[in-house]
């Protein structure tokens, strides 16, 4: 039942979206061959590979993930962040793009340049993009591993109980429509960014905020896994299985800051990137020492896990400020989010069940992150990206940080009505959650048929006969080893 | 005095160690054990090919106590872990013939008895 239910829903949301691309088969690539200047390539090339180090965050949120999930939900999260990633790249490859970034400045939704082209010249298309001459490839490569960022957090409040078929149902939604307006508004030339003056250099609130607000509206209509809140309604630790797996996710993860931020500048040729990366190594340092820090405080206790939650929620916080700040400025936000990490974890354990802490690190902290701006942003550093005004501090004005307050209330209210509304829909229609005795039995055999971990709970698969099919009761001789390392009897061929 | 051995769900004991507890018997042990009976097996799909395992993980609980309070666990054991589905498991009571406590070498039925502050014993 189970099994042909998901699949039908991922079979109808592929079969939407071929139905698509029939507007993009005039597409033509064009930029080869045309003697373009060295300062594309240098730009594009430096965008690319920004663009590399964010793709390579998806393995950050993966193992995360699973070191902080319990051994029966292991390989639903690999399954998970490569559908996921998939589903994003196409949508927003074909409306996603267009809806953030085509059309006049100052928009509420963008309407050129869908499957990047439009029938016109991409630079025209996407006229808040002609601030960096690196080519529409490398910038929408760039926006889309942004998207599937924004996507992956989502799920963080959700693990060890959702649907699979949700996230696919939902991915459509959030990489076609839902984030690409909202960060649109942020960062793509919308009105947020034009009219108010909203500063959000990388995306505290385009990304991070819009992701964790998805996940609280998902994990209110979803509510905690079984055991989570005892009888007496105290919360209970449900530890995660693999702490070294969640340490690698989290230092990946910030490996790939050093392309979200720096090359949110679009191009290298000034070399604004490498202050832009200072920057947001001082906050991701002092995240770290900020919630270890108050985690002992709080507990006593030197937390693995708020040492890592700490940098994530530096990381999350400079975001924004990051083009806009000096170092000072930075070590001084990101200490600010590692306080704010370990109070907020505490806080919402006691109510909301959020396994990785998604809510503090990129909810509380984006906000934090994007307000700071408002204090912070440097006179010069304004000018430069000619968005907004400077900072409180240097100011005296309290102009920027209303502007930011607008954007982030904006911009959750806004995801928080269409995530809820759509995790409602499936709530009624397929469902979010899977049975409590699939709960009970882990995600990996019940949704997926197949344990992340085999060894654990099949004892020597590989003796002859064992549980076998019939049909291998007598196995082909295998190459010496190779019996070891498969888990299962396989014919070859 | 009696061993009472139990083969249980996992989600059962943790009920059946808080009234214990509360009942005056904290000593026991578990052991994660996999085993076969009525319950059928999981059957895995491994990239294609299938794999039945007829094993399903249980928790197996030791107690030893006096005769006069065997009915009492068994009880206790059984108002927990009934769920009145296949694979809710059994339980066994064994005859043992001596006991000792390793930190004083005593022996008999009072090595059995709850330690009476146990609070201060784990100090």
């Amino acid at each position: 039942m189970r099994r042909s239910s998901t699949v039908r829903a991922a079979v109808l949301g592929l079969a939407a979206l071929l139905l698509l691309p029939g507007a993009a088969l005039a597409d033509t690539f064009d930029a080869a061959g045309k003697g373009l200047p060295d300062s594309v390539g240098i730009n594009s090339l430096w965008v690319i590979v920004a663009g590399c180090f964010v793709m390579f965050m998806q393995a950050g949120f993966a193992f995360l993930e699973i070191g902080f999930s319990r051994g029966k939900n292991a390989g639903t999260v690999v399954a998970k962040i490569l559908t996921n990633f998939s589903i994003a790249a196409i949508l927003y490859w074909a409306v996603g793009f267009a809806f953030a970034f085509g059309g006049a400045t100052g928009h509420i939704i963008g309407d050129t340049g869908f499957f990047l082209r439009d029938f016109g010249d991409p630079q025209k298309a996407f006229p808040i993009m002609g601030l960096s001459d690196a080519t529409i490839e490398s910038k929408w490569f760039f926006q889309f591993v942004f998207c599937a960022v924004s996507l992956a957090i989502v799920w963080g409040t959700t693990l060890e109980r959702i649907k699979f078929g949700v996230y696919v149902i939902y991915a459509v939604i959030f990489s076609a429509l839902i984030y690409p307006i909202a960060s649109g508004w942020v960062f793509g030339g919308g009105w947020l960014q034009v009219n108010v003056g909203m500063q959000d250099f990388a995306g505290s609130t385009a990304v991070h905020l819009i992701g964790a607000t998805g996940a609280l509206a998902a994990l209110l209509l979803l509510g905690p896994r079984r055991g989570k809140y005892g009888p007496d309604g105290k919360a209970r630790a449900i530890p995660g299985h693999n702490m070294p797996l969640f340490g690698l996710g989290v230092l990946i993860l910030w490996l790939g800051w050093f392309g979200f931020n720096p090359g949110s500048t679009l191009g290298a040729l000034d070399g604004r990137f490498t202050e832009v990366l200072l920057v947001t190594q001082m906050a991701a340092s002092a995240g770290v020492l900020g919630a270890l820090l108050t985690a002992r405080l709080k507990t006593g206790q030197i937390d693995i896990g708020m040492a890592g939650n700490g940098a994530i929620g530096a990381l999350v916080a400079i975001t924004a400020p990051s083009g806009y700040v000096a170092p000072w400025a930075g070590v001084v936000i990101g200490f600010i989010a590692g306080i704010i990490v370990p109070l907020g974890v505490y806080a919402i354990d006691r109510k909301l069940d959020d396994p990785v802490g998604a809510l503090t690190a990129h909810g509380l902290c984006g906000v934090w992150g994007t307000l700071s701006c408002g204090l912070f942003t440097l006179p010069s550093l304004a000018a430069y990206n000619a968005v907004g005004k400077p900072g409180l501090f240097y100011s005296g004005s309290f102009h920027q940080l209303g502007a930011q307050a607008l954007g982030v209330v904006t911009v959750f209210a806004f995801v928080f009505a269409a995530s809820y509304g759509t995790f409602w829909a499936i709530k009624k229609t397929y469902g979010l959650r899977v049975s409590a005795d699939e709960e009970d039995a882990g995600l990996d055999i019940s949704e997926h048929g197949m344990y992340g971990y085999p060894e654990q709970f099949i004892p020597i698969p590989e003796l002859v006969g064992y549980g076998a099919a019939p049909h291998v009761a007598t196995p082909a001789p295998q190459p010496a080893g190779a019996a070891a390392v498969s888990t299962t009897q396989e014919v070859t061929a | 005095m009696k061993k009472v051995e139990a083969y249980i769900r996992h989600e059962a004991f943790e009920p059946i160690r808080m009234e214990l507890l509360s009942l005056g018997f904290p000593s026991l042990s578990i052991s994660e054990v996999k085993g076969s009976g009525r319950q059928k097996g999981i059957t895995e799909r491994y990239r294609g090919a299938e794999l039945t395992n007829y094993l399903r993980p249980k928790v197996k609980l030791e107690c030893v106590v006096a005769d006069r309070d065997v009915q009492t666990i068994v009880d206790t054991i059984l108002k927990h872990a009934r769920t009145g589905a296949v694979g809710d498991g059994k339980v066994f009571v064994l005859p043992v013939e001596e006991s000792y406590r390793v930190r004083t070498g005593e022996s008999g039925e009072e090595v059995l008895q709850a330690h009476p502050d146990p609070a201060a014993a784990t100090t």
